[in-house]
């Protein structure tokens, strides 16, 4: 690649903020799409802090899978800049993000509504109250659904534009979980800051936590210890597998296939228990921590782990198996809700909806970090982009995590499980990306002083997905809709943070 | 070759005899925390300064008062512990009825008290929640969607989570409380039919968790709602809840 105007950097290091050129908003959105263009991702853009509302630098975190590297672009403080999104919509919800956020304008943007809708007193909108984009004809009707739904899950409101029973498009409006994590990364304790980061999502609270804490490294210079990686890497394969498995039961549950549901909904929660041995919480609480993990695992303890995983991969072949070979199943996933490689690549999807349209989307495997740089997992794809690509992805990825794990914990590397931190120096920018079950985890940080952070932000897999699953259900029916959002499974958490 | 009658036999009947047995939980699991007999040493101030919530509060005591409402069981008060008198025991009955009780002076846990005796008559044997999450993290969520696996099998005790609210008996509330939620809480309570029970499951219902003081939530549960039964974790482990929902309908040997 040829030189730029930026920092490179790789994955889970930090630069001195000041040694990036700070562009004109007309050359920073140049040397942004320029990367674009020849294959780059854009993992974060966001706004750093600036004086005056409206006023602010931009930054970019590019990933460029060609040189397994990270490109940090920034701008001069910038009260409007060209919008990024008609060209490359992937840029679509960090920009809307940017105007919510710091008032600083994309100028061009198509669409800029509100992404969380802080409860300020001067909201405006209020939550639930905006103007939502609309079908008009005489046969189109519209169905508003949530933000509380029928299930035991999170909020958020979905608008149908239908005609007859089809799906013409679906409006998706969150901010309902907003909770003001990344304002209090800068401002409330930082004690509370490891805290937020494994509430950021529940559900992937090794995938978070383990991307807080690799920039806290970065930032602070320090090694985590060889069998701290290792344990890092079981967990978050564990996370991986628990998930994955609950999800596969759940989209059998949604299409009436209830004995796959009822045995993954158990082995599910035998994958929990697996984390719960390693670190006494069934979600990875207290698990990672700056430096290592908070927990070791001794050799008695890795064989009795080894043995339940065994059984357990037996049992979810066993129980996924059976999706495979039920004919109403395959006829239900197949040619539901199906996205394109051309689309996913546009809306910059992530994860394992990324990877259920043909695209080889992996941090693990483009941008390791820790014990991934030493064993190296295949990257699993699919080509259909339908609901079936998306089960099935999960399908082999339990299989490789599975393997993945019985040889780690054979070969765990001795030592300790965790270095001492130190504090970091000031005006030091860390990006850090893990591969958490949904996909690509970034966080980015910059210290201010005295152990403070200035800036921090968080892109869960689901902002990358959310536009995917919109279209997903395009042409579509209603009722293909609990299908297909299980399919995505994306976070509303962890989206309005 | 898969068949589904195969397979069923190959899983094996997997519900687990609770409250028959109790459940066997991992040797790290983090329940009930505990202070040894005596009185700490004078100024001692590690636990205090470690948690990350203040859920600890020094006062006239032998020990420090540790509020379990606020405590996300992150267990760093009991390693910073320097004579090891704070521990976190494998107690995983952690429910109460009232408030006050979730202070460690009180008496949490296996004295939660059945619903008085009109209400025990109408939903003892038959109890539909309408779960509303409010902020939560998906992780309370998660585990108590997870009583409705074969392994918990919530419904052989009577109990369900319904669609609606225009079904439900109650709401289990989970999360802080957005101020984004906050409305759609209300209206969800007010389409409840009366009488009605209010469960706060989690940290965050109770006492904001760890967001506790953000101007962008309300910081659980209450005094939006009076709450009927409170279940501490961070997530509660699904026995926590499941204990506390059958301690609240007298199921359980007391």
């Amino acid at each position: 690649m040829s030189r730029r105007p930026g920092g490179e950097l790789r994955n889970g290091e930090a630069l001195p903020l000041e040694g990036l050129p700070a562009l004109s908003a007309d050359l920073f959105v140049a040397e942004v799409e320029a990367a674009l263009k020849t294959g780059a991702r854009l993992s974060a853009l966001l706004t750093l802090p600036g004086r005056v509302r409206g006023t602010a630098p931009l930054l970019a975190v590019l990933s460029v899978p060609e040189s397994g590297t990270l490109l940090a672009l920034r701008s001069l403080p910038v009260k409007r800049f060209p919008s990024l999104t008609p060209s490359f919509p992937q840029a679509h919800l960090f920009e809307r993000e940017i105007f919510e956020a710091s008032g600083v304008i994309p100028a061009g943007h198509p669409a800029l509504a509100p992404v969380r809708f802080p409860p300020t007193a001067e909201a405006d909108p209020a939550i639930g109250t905006q103007p939502f984009f609309q079908v008009e004809g005489g046969e189109v009707h519209e169905v508003a659904v949530g933000p509380v739904h029928a299930g035991v899950i999170e909020p958020g409101h979905f608008r149908f534009q239908c005609l007859g029973e089809e799906v013409l498009h679906l409006g998706i409006s969150l901010g309902y979980q907003h909770r003001g994590v990344e304002r209090a990364l800068r401002e409330e304790p930082p004690a509370r800051a490891l805290h937020y980061a494994e509430t950021l999502a529940g559900d992937t609270t090794i995938g978070h936590a383990l991307a807080h804490c690799q920039a806290r490294e970065a930032l602070a210079g320090i090694q985590v210890p060889a069998r701290g990686h290792a344990l890092r890497a079981a967990a978050l394969e564990l996370e991986r597998l628990a998930n994955h498995t609950g999800d596969l039961g759940a989209m059998a549950g949604d299409v009436g296939f209830l004995p796959t549901a009822a045995f993954c909904g158990r082995l599910r929660g035998d994958f929990l228990n697996m984390t719960a041995q390693l670190c006494g919480s069934r979600f990875g609480r207290g698990m990672v921590r700056p430096g290592g993990t908070a927990f070791d695992l001794d050799s008695s303890g890795a064989d009795e782990l080894r043995q339940k995983l065994t059984t357990a991969l037996r049992e979810v072949a066993g129980a996924v198996g059976l999706l495979w070979e039920s004919g109403s199943v395959r006829m239900r996933f197949e040619e539901t809700g199906t996205v394109s490689a051309t689309r996913a690549r546009e809306l910059g999807l992530v994860g394992v909806a990324a990877r259920a349209c043909g695209l080889a989307r992996d941090v693990r495997a483009e941008f390791p970090t820790g014990y991934y740089r030493f064993f190296q997992l295949p990257v699993s794809t699919s080509p259909a982009g339908d609901v079936f690509a998306r089960a099935f992805v999960r399908w082999m990825e339990i299989e490789r995590s599975g393997e993945f794990l019985l040889n780690l914990l054979q070969s765990m590397p001795a030592g300790p499980v965790r270095a001492e931190m130190k504090e970091p120096a000031a005006g030091m920018l860390a990006v850090s990306l893990t591969e958490g079950w949904r996909g690509e985890i970034c966080h980015v940080l910059l210290t201010g002083d005295g152990n403070r952070l200035t800036a921090a932000k968080v892109v869960d897999p689901s902002f990358h997905n959310w536009t995917g699953l919109a279209l997903a259900l395009r042409g579509g029916q209603i009722s293909d809709f609990p299908l297909c959002n299980k399919s995505f499974n994306l976070s509303y958490c962890g989206t309005d943070l | 070759m898969n068949h589904p009658l195969l397979e069923r036999w190959r899983q094996g009947y997997r519900t687990f005899p609770y409250p028959q047995r109790a459940p066997a939980l991992p040797a790290r699991f983090r329940g009930l925390p505990r202070f040894a007999a005596g009185a700490c040493p004078e100024g001692c101030r590690h636990c205090l300064d470690a948690c990350p919530l203040g859920a600890l509060e020094a006062g006239q005591r032998l020990h420090p008062t540790l509020d379990l409402g606020r405590c996300i069981f992150c267990g760093d008060c009991a390693a910073a512990c320097p004579s090891q008198r704070l521990t976190f025991s494998g107690e995983y009955r952690l429910a109460a009825r009232r408030r006050p009780d979730l202070l460690l002076d009180g008496q949490p846990s296996a004295s939660c008290e059945p619903l008085p005796p009109p209400l025990l008559k109408l939903f003892g044997r038959s109890l539909k929640l309408r779960q509303v999450s409010a902020g939560g993290c998906n992780a309370c969520e998660a585990d108590a969607n997870v009583l409705n696996t074969p392994g918990y099998d919530l419904a052989r005790f009577g109990i369900q989570f319904v669609a609606s609210p225009r079904h439900a008996d109650g709401l289990l509330i989970t999360g802080p409380v957005s101020q984004n939620m906050r409305q759609a809480l209300l209206d969800t309570w007010e389409g409840t039919p009366e009488p009605r029970l209010v469960i706060a499951c989690g940290s965050c219902a109770i006492g904001g968790g760890p967001y506790a003081g953000h101007p962008e939530v309300n910081g659980g549960v209450e005094p939006l709602l009076k709450v009927d039964l409170f279940v501490p974790g961070c997530p509660p482990h699904p026995y926590t809840l499941l204990h506390g929902l059958l301690a609240l309908l007298g199921r359980l040997e007391r």
